[in-house]
């Protein structure tokens, strides 16, 4: 039998995941509608005034994507992991760095891309004018891609814990911080029509940076967790 | 060269032993220099013209501020060590290191309040080097949290030093951006506080304790280091000799 190649590999895994989540659409949906509902606090938290929620509609956007990814994420490797899919993959032969690169690209394309897409809509009703909407789903485009790529970390060395998610809060958030203070700026400067290129550029490096290091960060985790 | 020693050092039985007969180097120096310190930071100091006898607390804040980081720093080189090399050591290192620095980060936020309140007329303000601060803390509740967490003694230790040093690449990253947050947000009114070139009488203490704490930190790292090579080799045969003896 001909080898796998190595870019076949991550295409494989990247469709197998894609499939899997296609077949179990109440799990794709599940962090949306959270990411909707933890939008909605902020309004009957701080009042229901246009002109007040506007001044804090990127923080408010990121923080629920924040929490959304956080929820999607700890899916990433769980039922790899429950059914020996991952210990295949472990002994494939095939770049592990890559593998989780792929499962990462999978998992941001059914957990991060719908959440950019509702991002508008959630943004207009925290009174975000439509001007604001492309900086708005640029900034959580990229967003979503670092904390994929960091929760892919967190997701891995929690895996099969009892309490993993709290704990994948713990270790997560700190290491999402930076991505935040940039985001929410970017969003908060297109609100009040300011250019927000310098924020979205600083997010720019940080999505390369968390892309570059994170697959084989997870990769060594996902080898201690498996083991 | 001939590397035994290191070897040898990095067993756990001469390790035990070694570091039962270094303890002493380091806490008798480090205990002369912090009371060296506090003398000439609590009465030789003159008062700071401006805060008065307030900035004093300045001799335990830096020092607790500035060991907050290094032992971050020492705890993710043990844990890449541990990680690359597999010496047990290096991870008995980190795990003594973590409740170190969690709690010299606390000693650094709590003293920084004490202070903020008479100077800034608030315990807490969102500035940067605070923020930073909280959050070195946040990484090292989740490196110990991890550890704690995982019950095979092993998949912990790897697991908590991936956490590391994940966490030593993000902390340039967080600190700058903390920083650029700060300014983007408010103008620097209260951020620079006092910290004029300070004069000789009242620097000599500050890099009296500067050294003695960080002496400080590597008696407790030490006896902390024992403790954690006994829980680890509870069950080894030249344990129970050497408790024999």
């Amino acid at each position: 039998m001909e080898p796998t190649g190595i870019f076949r590999a991550a295409w494989l895994a990247y469709r197998r995941d894609l499939l899997l989540a296609f077949r179990h659409w109440g799990q794709v949906a599940q962090p949306l509608i959270f990411f909707g509902i933890v939008a909605t606090l902020f309004p009957l938290a701080l009042g229901p005034q246009l002109a007040e929620l506007r001044e804090i509609a990127g923080g408010t956007l990121w923080v629920a994507a924040l929490l959304a990814s956080l929820l999607g994420v700890e899916l990433l490797f769980r039922a790899d992991h429950t059914d020996g899919t991952l210990e295949q993959l472990l002994i494939s032969g095939q770049p592990l760095a890559l593998l989780v690169l792929a499962k990462g690209l999978a998992h941001w394309t059914v957990c991060g891309l719908p959440l950019v897409l509702l991002a508008p809509l959630v943004a207009a009703g925290l009174g975000a004018p439509p001007a604001a909407n492309g900086t708005v789903m640029l900034s959580l485009a990229l967003g979503t891609g670092i904390l994929s790529a960091l929760g892919a970390i967190g997701s891995a060395l929690t895996l099969g814990l009892r309490r993993g998610s709290l704990l994948l809060g713990l270790l997560v958030l700190p290491l999402a911080m930076p991505a935040l203070i940039f985001g929410a700026r970017a969003i908060d400067l297109a609100i009040h029509g300011d250019g927000a290129r310098g924020p979205l550029l600083l997010l720019s490096a940080m999505l390369v940076l968390s892309v570059t290091l994170a697959p084989p960060a997870a990769a060594a985790a996902l080898r201690i967790s498996a083991e | 060269m001939n590397w035994t020693w290191f070897h040898k050092l990095a067993s756990p039985p001469h390790a035990y032993r070694i570091a039962a007969r270094l303890v002493p180097w380091f806490a008798w120096p480090a205990g002369a220099l912090i009371v060296a310190g506090l003398y000439g930071g609590l009465v030789l100091a003159p008062a700071d013209y401006q805060q008065g006898d307030a900035f004093r607390i300045v001799y335990v804040h830096a020092p607790s501020a500035w060991l907050s980081m290094f032992v971050y720093a020492t705890m993710a080189v043990a844990a890449a060590i541990g990680l690359v090399w597999r010496i047990k050591l290096a991870h008995a290192v980190a795990a003594a290191s973590a409740p170190v620095g969690a709690s010299f980060t606390f000693l650094a936020l709590a003293t920084g309040a004490i202070w903020g309140k008479p100077m800034w007329g608030t315990w807490w303000v969102w500035d940067a080097r605070l923020t930073s601060e909280l959050i070195l803390l946040f990484l090292y509740a989740g490196v110990m949290a991890l550890r704690a967490s995982i019950d095979d003694r092993d998949r912990a230790d790897r697991a908590a030093a991936v956490l590391a040093v994940v966490g030593v690449v993000n902390l340039p990253i967080i600190h700058y951006s903390v920083y650029w947050w700060n300014t983007l947000h408010q103008p620097a009114t209260l951020t620079k506080f006092g910290k004029p070139s300070m004069s000789g009488d009242m620097l000599w203490p500050l890099l009296l304790m500067l050294l003695g704490f960080t002496l400080y930190y590597g008696a407790v790292l030490l006896i902390r280091l024992r403790a954690e090579i006994l829980k680890r080799e509870r069950d080894a045969a030249w344990l129970t000799t050497e408790l024999a003896r």
